[in-house]
């Protein structure tokens, strides 16, 4: 099949970027969207042309590397998917996709389609663990914890921090982001110890990044390729009034 | 320069724990006066770095991932074996340790496995204390369950994502570090070369991959935790980045490269679809728990799978295992399902394929538990393949998928480079000639969290290293070799993309350096090789400049070095006149098809010392088992 890409081309962070147009043939609907841009990007160096440039690595939906938006929707037009193991048989012949990176002031573009999430690196340094050091920790079975509960603390902790909840909500908020981290050691006997600290030192350092508001809209959730839910949110807002107030 | 392994004395239990004891120590308050560079923040970097920072050392660390929790460690999914024996099923800590030696089919050190096997326990209970969230069981206890080759349930496990969640949890004490300033992270930045003074690794030369500054960082000592080399086959499980260089740059200044040739093929990959294909996708050993590998007993038969009746279908482990049947360990798994695809037995469109069916399992115990136990992984395969694996069986055959061979080390995981130490993937310690399930995080990870932590004290006490900064001659002059060679690399502007020329190394490899090796192969190869190089080196095209994001030079830079890695592991493997783990030499089987040891001469590490390009020396570095007993293997 043939598809028409509309892609987003930046040199840099300080140039502007503009949409230039591709028309792909040749394209199986066994090849991934990421294989689809290789045999483009081959051709295009063929051509004396650049390339363009788009982040991924494991190719497996894990490392949370990858993610652009495709007409208008991150990660493309499937649930649970992250833009990696989205193939081209999801679209059809002749179709016309609008590929941009994430829109987020505080996820610079780098180049083309990638952008810097180190600010998500920030958010989690100003909280996003239990403060033990190696060694001289208990044996892994001292403390029970219920299984439901690690269930539920692995649903939050199986974030590959990807951004796309960032780059779908119209305020840029990252509050899934943290509120999955939060959740995740909230839910843990290991992670409450140091609830409070947590809950306001990642939230102040969210809004230092230059991260927007959360109002409710969820079209993180929807975006979400793990399916994150927004009770993470709930969690998160239920965390930090709680540690805001004594 | 002969290899000096440096296994301390005395009874394997004991040796781990005299060693530490007669280990140098650094005084607290001088830790902060030694600079410790690590390269690489996947399991075994990030836990170095960490711990490292704890101890008060001052930590660089450096990874050309945009952040360490998008290193390939993350892909892991079945799980990390320990030897807490909490299902109480009689394991030990010397049965982990037996397991592993003769799931490498004798060709790793005893002690350092034992070791391995002794810090298994403490892994686990850092991991907990971190607020990992292991499977557990209705009562709040940890679960385990069995894997690949093991016959007890010593593999811990979070859903099909555990290395995800082991990584995380080495990121959040590295992050820590880092928000207390004791780590300084350089995130986007490939190491290209090595810094040498008065003969010790003091350093790397670096390429910023968005601005593209080429700088030199020095240290009283450096790590490598570069991972594996699986992408010299081009098609592998690994991720797309995952290269060579940091070892290769380290091996032409002298550290040795032991076991080129041991590569891991896993037995249950997605099949390769098209020659757009840009990787191949693992579909966890798990699945050998419950799923049937079978293919049709009829040559070429291409009848849908549902119509063809039981007494059709040739389960062919079952059949010639029958004590461990489907859940052999992965090299023999492997070379079967090659065998049968071999024979005309193959499904599948490009007959490159067996069958791994559930159709049993879910009518026992239904597909709601099929489900809960593998829903991820079947999701994911329908998503890749199209088609689902609840109703029709799914369709596997073995990839590459792990590189037992790395950097020589010795038991403080030390290379023949004083200075220079090794850890994870990238080192050659602990797995022999195959892998077992499971036993790579726990390697990474006791690495970084419990072994290099004491063992690179123990050289710093000892050394007395001059001075040396980034400005000093050695310095300039390893940044000035760096720009050349990427200038070089820019000027070629050939006719063909670097994922052309990696392409055709790639079936080079897989073709003659795969699965089955044989002598006329390997030589083929080492013809083919040295041309490709050649060919790459006048016929490449790179597009863009040095001075910016720029994936194709990344790439290009990492190829050349695949391409000289590539003839070393065909010579390692016409070297080894032994079939052994995952290399088998097909002059040298069994009457059943099975690996043939040599014990008599190859119960060594072959080390190879560079020497210039295409050239290399051999060491043997002796093997010698005190405490097991060379059997053969056997799975029958
Ligand atoms: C799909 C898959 C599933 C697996 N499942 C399991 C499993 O269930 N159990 C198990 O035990 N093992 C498993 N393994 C194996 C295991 O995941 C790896 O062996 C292990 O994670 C390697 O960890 P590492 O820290 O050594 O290297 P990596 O995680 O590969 O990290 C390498 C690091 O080095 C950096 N780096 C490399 N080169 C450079 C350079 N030149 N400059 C700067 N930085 C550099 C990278 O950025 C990265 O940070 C699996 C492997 C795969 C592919
Ligand atoms: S919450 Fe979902 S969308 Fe947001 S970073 Fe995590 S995985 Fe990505
Ligand atoms: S490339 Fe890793 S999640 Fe897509």
């Amino acid at each position: 099949m043939k598809v028409t890409l509309q892609v987003w081309r930046q040199k840099n962070r300080t140039t502007t970027g503009d949409f230039v147009s591709y028309d792909v043939e040749n394209v199986s609907g066994d090849m991934s969207f990421f294989e689809m841009l290789d045999m483009l990007n081959n051709s295009l160096i063929s051509e004396g042309e650049d390339p363009i440039s788009f982040d991924h690595d494991c190719r497996e939906g894990i490392c949370g590397t990858c993610g652009v938006s495709i007409n208008g929707r991150a990660h493309g037009p499937l649930k649970g998917v992250t833009t990696c193991q989205l193939h081209m048989r999801s679209f059809s012949d002749g179709d016309v996709l609008v590929v941009e990176p994430w829109r987020a002031s505080a996820f610079p573009v780098i180049r083309d389609l990638v952008v810097d999430r180190t600010s998500f690196d920030k958010i989690m340094e100003a909280g996003g663990y239990v403060s033990i050091k190696t060694g001289g920790t208990p044996d892994a079975n001292a403390i029970p914890i219920p299984k439901f509960d690690a269930e539920e603390a692995m649903d939050s902790a199986s974030c590959i921090g990807c951004g796309a909840c960032v780059a779908s909500c119209k305020n840029s908020s990252a509050m899934l982001f943290v509120g999955a981290k939060v959740s995740q050691f909230a839910l843990l006997p290991q992670g409450k110890v140091e609830r409070k600290e947590r809950a306001l030192n990642m939230v102040a350092t969210m809004d230092d990044e230059g991260f927007g508001n959360c109002s409710n809209t969820g079209a993180c959730e929807v975006e979400c390729p793990k399916e994150i839910s927004i009770i993470n949110i709930a969690r998160l807002n239920r965390e930090f009034f709680k540690a805001s107030f004594n | 320069m002969a290899l000096d392994s440096k296994i301390p004395e005395g009874p394997l239990s004991e040796k781990w724990t005299k060693h530490k004891f007669n280990m140098k120590l650094v005084n607290p308050a001088n830790k902060r006066k030694y600079k410790i560079i690590v390269v690489g923040t996947g399991l075994a970097g990030a836990s170095a770095s960490a711990t490292l920072a704890e101890l008060g050392y001052e930590v660089e660390a450096f990874s050309y991932h945009e952040s360490p929790r998008r290193a390939h460690s993350i892909a892991a999914q079945g799980g990390i074996n320990a030897a807490k024996n909490y299902p109480n099923d009689g394991d030990s800590i010397y049965r982990l340790f037996y397991d592993t030696i003769k799931g490498g089919d004798y060709r790793a050190r005893e002690a350092n496995v034992y070791r391995l096997a002794e810090v298994s326990n403490n892994i686990i209970d850092q991991c907990v204390a971190q607020g990992i969230p292991f499977a557990r069981e209705y009562g709040g206890l940890l679960d385990n369950r069995s894997f690949g080759g093991a016959q007890v349930s010593r593999t811990f496990y979070a859903r099909g994502q555990t290395g995800q969640q082991l990584l995380l949890g080495a990121y959040s004490a590295l992050i820590r570090q880092m928000n207390l300033g004791k780590v300084k992270f350089h995130n986007r930045t490939d190491m290209l070369d090595m810094i040498i003074h008065e003969g010790k690794a003091r350093g790397i030369v670096t390429r910023n991959l968005e601005t593209g500054e080429i700088k030199a960082h020095t240290a009283d000592a450096v790590i490598l935790a570069t991972g594996g080399y699986g992408n010299v086959f081009f098609l592998s499980t690994n991720a797309m980045a995952s290269n060579v260089t940091a070892s290769w740059r380290a091996h032409k200044h002298g550290a040795y490269f032991a076991n080129p040739c041991f590569t891991q093929i896993h037995p249950t990959c997605i099949p390769v679809a098209s020659d757009h294909q840009s990787k191949l996708t693992l579909m966890s050993e798990s699945l050998r728990n419950d799923g049937r590998v079978w293919v049709p007993k009829k040559k070429g038969d291409d009848r849908n799978p549902k119509d063809i009746p039981e007494n059709e279908r040739d389960y062919y482990l079952e059949r010639l295992y029958p004590s461990f049947g489907n859940l052999v360990p992965r090299d023999v798994a492997s070379r079967r399902a090659k065998e049968m695809c071999d024979l005309g037995h193959g499904v599948g469109p490009t007959k490159l394929a067996v069958y791994l069916d559930f159709e049993d399992v879910i009518e026992r115990n239904g597909k709601p538990w099929v489900v809960e136990k593998y829903g991820n992984l079947f999701d994911m395969y329908k998503q890749i393949t199209g088609e689902n694996p609840y109703k029709s069986p799914m369709m596997i055959y073995p990839a590459v998928h792990y590189t037992m061979g790395g950097l020589w080390v010795d038991y403080n995981l030390m290379s023949s480079l004083p200075g220079l130490h090794v850890l994870g993937e990238a080192n050659f310690s602990d797995h022999g000639a195959n892998r077992l399930g499971a036993s790579a995080l726990m390697q990474g990870l006791a690495d970084g969290y419990f072994v290099i932590p004491y063992t690179i004290g123990d050289y710093l006490a000892t050394e007395s290293l001059k001075p040396l900064s980034p400005k000093d001659n050695v310095c300039t002059e390893a940044v000035k070799n760096v720009q050349n060679r990427t200038k070089k690399l820019l000027n070629i502007n050939g006719s063909r993309t670097v994922d052309d020329i990696h392409k055709e190394l790639g079936k080079i490899m897989w073709e003659y350096v795969g699965m089955a090796r044989e002598k006329s192969g390997l030589e083929t190869a080492l013809e083919k090789i040295p041309k490709l190089r050649k060919e790459f080196w006048k016929d490449v095209k790179v597009p863009g400049s040095a001075n910016e994001y720029n994936p194709e030079l990344e790439k290009a830079a990492r190829l050349a070095d695949f391409l000289e890695l590539g003839e070393l592991m065909a010579r390692d493997a016409l070297e080894r006149e032994e079939s052994c783990g995952g290399h088998f030499r097909v002059e040298h089987q069994t009457d059943e098809n099975e690996a043939k040891r040599n014990d008599e001469d190859f119960t060594h590490v072959a080390s190879w010392e560079f020497e210039a390009e295409g050239k290399s020396k051999l060491h043997q570095d002796k093997l010698t088992f005190e405490n097991v007993k060379l059997t053969t293997r056997s799975y029958k």
